[in-house]
């Protein structure tokens, strides 16, 4: 098991926002985190990189526990793709990948050849080769994802987390990107809000409901009428996809 | 940005790295030469190496007092306190994601004047504490109240800044109601006077002080440097690269409060060379700290000395106060800059 988190608790002030949450995702596998607005995906997910500190429970990340693990060393085996990365500073596609390479690299140590090769393959890998010196802010949001995410891969992680990565997107470059995240030789946990694109693009599935899981299984295990009408409060039919695990959901009117 | 891009950005810093410090000389130079006592450069020359014990030429004494006790160590602190501002605002406005951070964002110079006021006013220390002492108390207890306020500086830059406007407004506040209620017009005259800034009176030993602060401030924050690039997107985003936020946060504050702290008691708030100068080294060589840093260090020291003499030559038999000169002619420069740079997004 590449990550296995153990009785997760955190909230803020009195109001818990995940409650008692244990998951295992294994070597290579793609883990999709669906659930309602404010069911505590975003939480869970900076719960599980290092980014939030649990109030009790523990993360392992390839047999470590992420407490004890220094912020460099865990950002070593570790990426976190945000959604929506903004900022005012005016920089270019191949400074905002270098930037992937920081945990790499110490306060004096020069730009070796192989931050130079991680970062020229992290292009390659999401096709923005071509536009290296391109200006951040002259990018399209798809782009600036495909930017991100080839950070995260340049920082050569063994886990990735991505929060929403879908978000703003257009249908084309949403599975653009969903295909290729599950086409790298990585651990990966997304969260997600198209039940569709979930179902295509998970092995696993976890379902959140206030902070709590309610479901786990692969999609076609998970994405049942019932739960959808249970947890997200819709009614839909369920189809076998192309492939038996996973399935298409039609939303129906009532 | 491509390896031929990285390697031309490294030439050009190599080749700009020089000719700034060659100014930079030729400015103080010129600092030492120009006054009401005018000294020819070549003399100056001879002054400073006679002063350094290198030669012995035969120069009347008093150009050698006026351009070694009087005006060299002036220019050097100036270059230093322009390159140390110029600094904490580049960190400021990296750490702070927002482009107006400058060096008293954080109350400093508001705390620096109250201490000041402390002591000239009041009398705080009965003669025992210099104005320089008192300023320096106050700065770092205005830090102080901040660093309380925001959680040790953790919770947010907003939230940081937030705490800076409120510790400079009780400061300020502090300031008035001590001047206000003393009643001495002249002393009134004379703080404010000081808040303005000027190099008047700063000697070898400010040198020899503002020489360690600056050079251990530029020294960490160079080793910082790459740990600042990573907050380009965020303080979440740096800790996801490995950053250390928390404490890096920390210390780069601290030291920016050190730096800015010894200036403003040595030679009071000189305002906008930490706004201005940043964001011109930046148009020029990029927003990459390590390049950035070093670039802002050294325009900053420049872009001083020739406020200095601007200072002393505007206006005849008169010392105009330095943060005059530096938005007088800072602004202008400025909005050259902001005219320029292509609006983004």
């Amino acid at each position: 098991m590449t990550v296995i988190a153990e009785n997760l608790v955190w909230g803020v002030k009195r109001r818990t926002i995940v409650q008692d949450v244990s998951l295992r995702v294994a070597k290579g596998e793609t883990l999709g985190l669906i659930g309602p607005n404010g069911s505590g995906k975003s939480s869970l997910l900076r719960l599980l990189s290092g980014l939030k500190t649990p109030q009790s429970g523990s993360v392992r990340i390839m047999d470590q526990d992420i407490a004890r693990v220094s912020r460099r060393a865990l950002a070593r085996q570790v990426a976190f793709v945000q959604q929506n990365a903004s900022t005012d500073t005016n920089v270019s596609v191949c400074d905002v990948v270098r930037l992937g390479r920081t945990p790499h690299r110490s306060a004096l140590s020069g730009w070796t050849a192989a931050d130079e090769d991680a970062v020229m393959t992290a292009l390659q890998q999401v096709d923005m080769a071509k536009r290296r010196s391109q200006p951040w802010q002259t990018l399209s949001g798809g782009e600036r994802q495909r930017v991100i995410i080839a950070r995260a891969l340049a920082q050569d992680p063994r886990v990735m987390f991505l929060d929403e990565p879908t978000n703003h997107l257009d249908i084309h470059h949403q599975i653009e990107i969903l295909r290729m995240v599950r086409a790298l030789d990585l651990t990966s946990v997304v969260a997600l809000h198209d039940l569709n694109l979930a179902a295509m693009f998970c092995d696993k599935i976890i379902v959140l409901q206030s902070g709590q899981v309610v479901a786990f299984g692969t999609p076609a295990e998970v994405l049942t009428p019932r739960l959808l009408r249970d947890v997200f409060r819709v009614e839909a039919e369920i189809t076998a996809g192309a492939h038996a695990d996973h399935p298409h959901i039609r939303f129906v009117t009532a | 940005m491509t390896d031929a891009d990285e390697k031309g950005g490294a030439a050009l810093l190599l080749l700009l790295l020089p000719l700034v410090l060659v100014v930079l000389g030729f400015a103080i130079a010129v600092a030492s030469a120009i006054g009401d006592y005018s000294i020819g450069l070549g003399t100056v020359f001879l002054a400073v190496t006679n002063g350094l014990g290198l030669t012995a030429a035969d120069i009347p004494p008093i150009e050698q007092s006026v351009v070694w006790d009087l005006r060299l160590s002036r220019a050097l602190v100036a270059a230093l306190a322009g390159a140390g501002l110029a600094l904490c605002g580049a960190i400021l406005q990296a750490l702070l994601r927002n482009a107006l951070a400058e060096p008293f964002v954080l109350g400093v110079s508001a705390g620096a004047s109250t201490g000041a006021v402390a002591v000239i006013v009041l009398g705080i220390g009965a003669g025992s504490l210099s104005l320089s002492m008192g300023a320096f108390a106050g700065a770092f207890a205005a830090f102080a109240l901040v660093a309380i306020l925001s959680n040790g500086a953790t919770s947010g830059p907003n939230h940081t800044i937030l705490a800076g406007v409120a510790a400079s407004q009780l400061f300020n506040a502090l300031t008035s109601y001590v001047v206000t209620t003393s009643g001495n017009a002249q002393q009134a005259r004379d703080v404010m006077f000081w808040l303005l800034g000027s190099f008047g009176g700063v000697r070898w030993p400010d040198f020899h002080l503002l020489l360690i602060v600056v050079i251990i401030g530029l020294g960490v924050c160079l080793l910082m440097a790459r740990s600042l690039d990573a907050f380009t997107f965020g303080d979440e985003d740096a800790a996801a690269l490995g950053v250390p936020v928390g404490r890096i946060r920390l210390i780069l504050f601290g030291i920016t409060a050190l730096m800015t702290a010894t200036i403003v008691s040595m030679v009071g708030a000189i305002g906008f060379v930490g706004l201005v100068v940043p964001h011109a080294a930046r148009y020029v060589v990029g927003p990459l700290h390590l390049r950035l840093l070093p670039a802002c260090a050294s325009v900053g020291a420049v872009f001083m000395v020739l406020a200095d003499i601007a200072s002393r030559v505007v206006a005849e038999q008169q010392t105009i106060p330095i943060g005059v000169v530096t938005a007088l002619v800072g602004v202008p420069f400025f909005a050259i800059i902001l005219y320029r740079a292509k609006p983004q997004t």
